[in-house]
């Protein structure tokens, strides 16, 4: 009887745990089947009574039968517990789209000096180092130390700032009303760069450059990234493959590149370079048939100079390894506010300077 | 320079639609701006019209109202010609329509009546002489028509932006040259082919010329016309001044303007008859000399310039422009012309000082060879004869110092391909110099080169030659791209930690600002600084600037935030949090290192620090829902600098010490490791309603000096105690004036090296510690590197602490 009686008991019991609703029927549940009165717990305890052949089979069936309510107990106990959990968490709630506090203003680079890096990080990426010059400059490394020699029309190129002389001005610089300037490209840290280390060189020059212009397109003060290679052998298809390979990664991988001959007196060959449009891919016309206006319906867009260094730029570095029988070199400069421009679309140079933060608060 | 695409075919014509002839220019190294119109404006305003009447004007005699049919409707137009008459095909210019004489064409009331537009003369179209009536055409085009379809009013013109280096395309000879060589097309004989030499002869009865200075003038020669009739130039040759965007004057000058216009050479024509004695001297100017020059303006001319004087003294500034008192008029009956060569860099040189430039002096500026002067003579001798009426008086005053040497040049065999980096065949070389005008001669280890009188000062040297051959090379399309072999490349640490520094600040809720450089005086004075002891009194000053605003440079990033910071209040931005890095620029004198200082031989001639400056104005954190934010003061600030330090491993020291622009007791200098790297503190009120702005704090501290003091990837690594520490709170009461720092060095020195941590945790001033007192509790944390520590190890350094709290005016609480 009492094995059957056993299973019985089992049965009545998970039945009654599973439809426990509370820890309290639980208990109750318990109570019911394991506690003192319960009629296992007593099954349990008359076992010595029992004749030794029911004995061992008894025994082990209550035993059994008590180990597992006993988990079934536990495991319902577990389940009303996160439930109960649950229903408390859920009347605890936050309205989650109220905003963060306190509102950590986020700042902002502007975006000249992230073009800036991203050029810097480009040119790095392509084996060069990042130096930086003065911006008030002596005539010399400007002009003259560029093969523009005194009197040439190419001075005139670029309308100049000069600054007025002064006993406050290092006194390695003339008294004259032309011998100091601000500098109007980058390029004067060409010859400082070779001055200070011999070839291979292979240097970039991110800076503030001045030119005496106001305009949309022109502002007296903008950013230039110059760079400068070089070493035995190099050429203008080197030239070439650099602006590609950086047009590329500032403009998108199907950029050409196109390199016009142009004159500029510190390189010999000289060129301009332009980028394929990135917006018409460089057909001048958009999908609908539209003239392309970023590039004005050429299909490419201009960016900068370049050229081989002029061997009379070495010679005013000869001392210090350039010979210009052995060594050649490009050089490359082009605008950093063109670049932003290009990249953000954006319309007037100036605007750039007067740092509106809801201009800035545009750039991540 | 402005190419009428017909006076170009005349020499060389490659077939090419001026756009596609435009594009191969511009990618052989001859910029094409655009490709206009000879009318310069827009010659869809000039239209075929049909006069339906024509009646008297009623308040004027001469004149007629004439009712126009344009094709669109009619319109009333006052005419002045006899010729008009109803029922006649004309040119009408509508309004907006711009003439060859560059008027605009308006509507305007001609006593009572308003005209709208104007009936044409063929001279008023640039398309002939007659001007007695106007144009009055075949029957034929219906009114409406395009003018441009009947008559050829709109001659392509190609705008050429001339590099420095080719005054030889500021020709039309010349850029037929290089249209020849850049297309292949046919290239004509030069203009100036057949002119021998005429020898002194008569001539020299006439005119003289005696040069002072051979330097100054290489070449000068002279003719002499006589029986001259000045008067209008003839049609084809006002036609094709006007084209190249030059004004007809009179056939005189016209001629000289014209064969300017050819052959890149300058020539000035003289009345005979007012140089006294045809006798001509070239000199420098001596001080205070004047002269008024062919625009009515009496110039006083820089010592040094060059001048041509007759006997009374300057009569023309030479190679830029001619003088009144010898200016070529109705009257005149002999014509002396000069046709000279003038030094480049002294042209350039006064036409600066003078702030006179000309179609003379751009030419003239960029230096041309004395064989130029002989072409010219040759064309305007043969024209002027033609145009004028006049007779040749034989023979040519030229004097000078002769024609310099014919240079050759050499281009080596591999030279080409070593520079470009791509064989152009010998041939092919040969061929593009032969056409540029270049005469070759092959040799075995390559080309023996001359170079032609045009391009004598542009290419003197093998690399020059390259370039030649280069671009004629159809450069771009054929060039591979390669990439040379670099070794290393990559941002300087210092670099990448200025970037580690900035990214912190940007982190801490700033908004970068990259300002002008330049500043106004007024701006720097504004600050109240020393004029005799601070630099940042003295800035370097540009002398030439754009504007008042703009005419220094700044010697702190203050000004520039300011400004930023007040011109977004201005736009009604509530607040800002700004920062800047960037240089400023200052007497170098004791300042040789730290910043500023550059590659190069030569140092810099100022000193050009790179700061790290911030201003803010308005809340640091915003308050919102929950509370208040954080505002913009001291602390707050001091947080800021401390976190962007803190971010490249560099601890500052904020002691008192001001600066006149800030609130005189909320200012600190800020120290690293003891040096003194700048200033921090709230604006001081006065300073900041001078901008425009409320309550600000600011701080400008130097980046390099702070880089430099970064242990950042050098640091050595310090074991991590893992004994438990003992912590023990401290409340002292001590003068105000002690500083809160001058306290925490007391406890660290005499807690030793057991005393691991001090935090000031609360601070209390008010009538519970008295006036002049103030409350501070730290908290102390003690730790051994080797073993626990008990109650008993730290009890004699707790002593210690003590006494030294005291022997700084302190007492210990409670
Ligand atoms: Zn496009």
């Amino acid at each position: 009887m009492s094995v059957e009686r056993i299973g019985k008991i089992e049965e009545e019991a998970a039945a009654a745990i599973a439809g426990a609703g509370d820890t309290a029927e639980l208990e109750e549940a318990r109570v019911r089947f394991l506690g003192r009165k319960a009629e296992l717990t007593g099954i349990l305890r008359g076992i010595s009574d029992l004749d030794p052949s029911e004995r061992g089979e008894v025994g082990s069936a209550a035993n059994r039968a008590r180990e597992a309510i006993e988990a079934l107990v536990a495991g319902r106990a577990g389940e009303l517990e996160r439930e109960e959990l649950g229903r408390s968490l859920e009347t605890d709630r936050l309205d989650v789209t109220l905003p963060g506090s306190p509102p950590r203003p986020v700042g902002h680079l502007h975006p000249v000096t992230r073009t800036r890096r991203l050029i810097e990080d480009v040119l790095v990426g392509l084996g060069y180092r990042v130096v930086e010059g003065p911006e008030v400059e002596h005539d010399f490394y400007n002009f003259t130390a560029l093969n523009h020699p005194e009197g040439h029309p190419a001075r005139m190129l670029q309308d100049t700032f000069y600054v007025e002389p002064s006993e406050d001005l290092d006194p390695s610089c003339g008294s004259g009303p032309m011998d100091v300037l601000l500098r109007t490209h980058t390029s004067p840290m060409q010859v400082r760069a070779m001055e200070d280390s011999p070839p291979p060189l292979f240097v970039i020059v991110p800076g503030k450059t001045y030119r005496r212009d106001s305009d949309a397109t022109h502002s007296p003060m903008f950013h230039q990234v110059e760079g400068l290679a070089v070493g035995e052998g190099l050429t203008l298809a080197d030239l070439k493959g650099t602006l590609l390979e950086m047009l590329r990664a500032l403009f998108g991988p199907d950029r050409e590149v196109r390199m016009r001959p142009h004159f500029f007196p510190f390189t010999e060959p000289s060129v301009e370079f332009d980028v394929s449009c990135f917006r018409c891919g460089g057909q001048g016309e958009l999908e609908g048939g539209e003239r392309c206006g970023l590039c004005k319906g050429i299909g490419w867009i201009e960016l900068g100079g370049a050229g081989m260094v002029d061997p009379n730029v070495f010679g005013f570095v000869s001392e210090h390894g350039y010979d210009p029988d052995t060594v050649t070199g490009f050089a490359f400069g082009f605008g950093v506010e063109r670049i932003a421009m290009l990249r953000h679309g954006m319309g007037d140079l100036r605007f750039l300077f007067e740092n509106d933060v809801r201009m800035l608060e545009q750039f991540s | 320079m402005r190419v009428p695409v017909s006076w170009l075919a005349e020499y060389c014509d490659p077939g090419l639609e001026p756009g596609d002839l435009a594009r191969r220019l511009a990618m052989t190294g001859t910029e094409v701006e655009r490709v206009s119109g000879r009318m310069g404006g827009d010659t869809g305003r000039f239209v075929i019209g049909r006069t339906l009447e024509v009646g008297p004007h009623p308040d004027a005699d001469r004149l007629s109202v004439c009712e126009v049919d344009d094709g669109t409707g009619t319109r009333t137009i006052v005419c002045g010609a006899p010729n008009v008459a109803a029922g006649q095909t004309v040119v009408v210019a509508l309004p907006g329509a711009v003439m060859p004489s560059g008027m605009e064409i308006g509507e305007a009331e001609l006593r009572g009546v308003l005209s709208s537009g104007m009936i044409c003369s063929e001279a008023e179209l640039g398309l002939g002489d007659e001007d007695d009536g106007i144009l009055v055409l075949e029957d034929g085009p219906e009114p409406g028509t395009p003018a441009t379809e009947v008559l050829s009013l709109d001659e392509p013109v190609l705008e050429l932006e001339v590099t420095p280096n080719r005054p030889d395309c500021l020709s039309i000879y010349g850029v037929a040259r290089e249209v020849h060589a850049v297309t292949g097309a046919e290239l004509a004989d030069p203009p100036w082919d057949g002119w021998i030499d005429p020898g002194p002869e008569e001539v020299s009865g006439l005119a003289s010329v005696r040069i002072d200075d051979p330097q100054l003038c290489p070449r000068f020669t002279l003719r002499v016309f006589t029986g001259v009739e000045v008067g209008e130039s003839p049609a084809w040759l006002k036609d094709r001044l006007v084209s190249a965007g030059q004004r007809p004057i009179n056939n005189v000058v016209d001629v000289t303007n014209y064969v300017m216009l050819l052959t890149g050479q300058p020539l000035h024509a003289f009345d005979l008859d007012r140089v006294p004695g045809g006798e001509l001297v070239v000199r420098a100017a001596i001080e205070g000399e004047k002269v008024e020059t062919l625009d009515g303006v009496e110039r006083e001319l820089p010592e040094g310039t060059v001048v041509v004087c007759d006997r009374d003294g300057p009569t023309a500034i030479a190679g830029i422009m001619g003088g009144a008192s010898s200016e070529v008029s109705t009257g005149t009956t002999s014509v002396l012309l000069e046709v000279a060569t003038w030094d480049g860099p002294g042209i350039l040189k006064s036409s600066r000082e003078l702030g006179l430039r000309s179609e003379a002096s751009n030419r003239f500026e960029k230096g041309l060879h004395p064989a130029l002067a002989s072409r010219a003579q040759a064309i305007a001798s043969r024209l002027l004869v033609e145009v004028c009426g006049c007779e040749a008086v034989p023979g040519m005053v030229d004097e000078g110092a002769g024609m310099p040497e014919e240079g050759s040049v050499r281009l080596g065999v591999g030279t080409t391909a070593r520079v470009l980096g791509m064989e152009i065949p010998p041939a092919t070389q040969e061929e593009s110099l032969e056409r540029l005008g270049f005469a070759v001669e092959a040799g075995e280890a390559g080309f023996s080169v001359l170079v032609p009188p045009d391009r004598a000062f542009d290419v003197t040297r093998e690399i020059d030659l390259v370039e030649e051959v280069a671009r004629v090379a159809d450069l771009d399309a054929a060039l591979p791209a390669t990439l040379p072999a670099t070794s290393g490349g990559g941002l300087s640490r210092e670099q990448a930690l200025r970037r580690t520094a900035e990214d912190a600040i940007v982190a801490a809720g700033f908004d970068e600002a990259v300002s002008w450089s330049f500043t106004s005086a007024d701006s720097i004075a504004t600050l109240g600084l020393d004029p005799t002891g601070d630099p940042r009194a003295r800035p370097v000053a540009i002398s030439n600037p754009l504007s008042e605003e703009q005419a220094v440079m700044r010697t702190t990033l203050l000004t520039s935030l300011v400004d930023a910071a007040s011109r977004n209040l201005a736009r009604g931005t509530g607040g800002v949090r700004l920062f800047e890095s960037g240089r400023i620029y200052l007497p170098p004198a004791g300042n040789d290192e730290a910043g500023g200082s550059f590659p190069g031989d030569r140092p810099a001639p100022a000193f050009e620090p790179l700061m790290l400056g911030a201003l803010v104005c308005g809340d640091l954190v915003p308050g919102d829902w929950r509370g208040d934010g954080v505002s913009a003061d001291f602390f707050s600030l001091k947080g800021v600098l401390e976190q962007v330090a803190g971010s490249i491993g560099v601890s500052i020291e904020v002691i008192p010490g001001t600066e006149p622009f800030l609130h005189p007791g909320k200012a600190g200098r800020v120290l690293v490791d003891g040096q003194d790297v700048g200033w921090m503190g709230e604006l001081h009120p006065s300073v900041g309603s001078a901008f425009g702005l409320g309550p600000s704090v600011a701080f400008e501290v130097g980046l390099e000096r702070l880089v430099a003091a970064s242990p950042s990837g050098q640091e050595s690594f310090v074991e991590v105690p893992s004994f438990p520490p003992v912590e023990r709170d401290l409340a002292i009461v001590i003068p105000e004036t002690v500083g809160a720092s001058e306290i925490e060095a007391a406890l660290r020195k005499a807690g030793g090296d057991l005393l691991e941590e001090v935090v000031l945790f609360d601070r209390y001033t008010g009538e519970q510690v008295g006036e002049g007192l103030c409350s501070l509790a730290f908290s102390l944390r003690f730790r051994a590197p080797d073993r626990t520590l008990a109650d008993q190890d730290v009890d004699p350094l707790w002593e210690t602490i003590v006494e030294s709290v005291e022997s700084i005016g302190g007492t210990i609480r409670g």
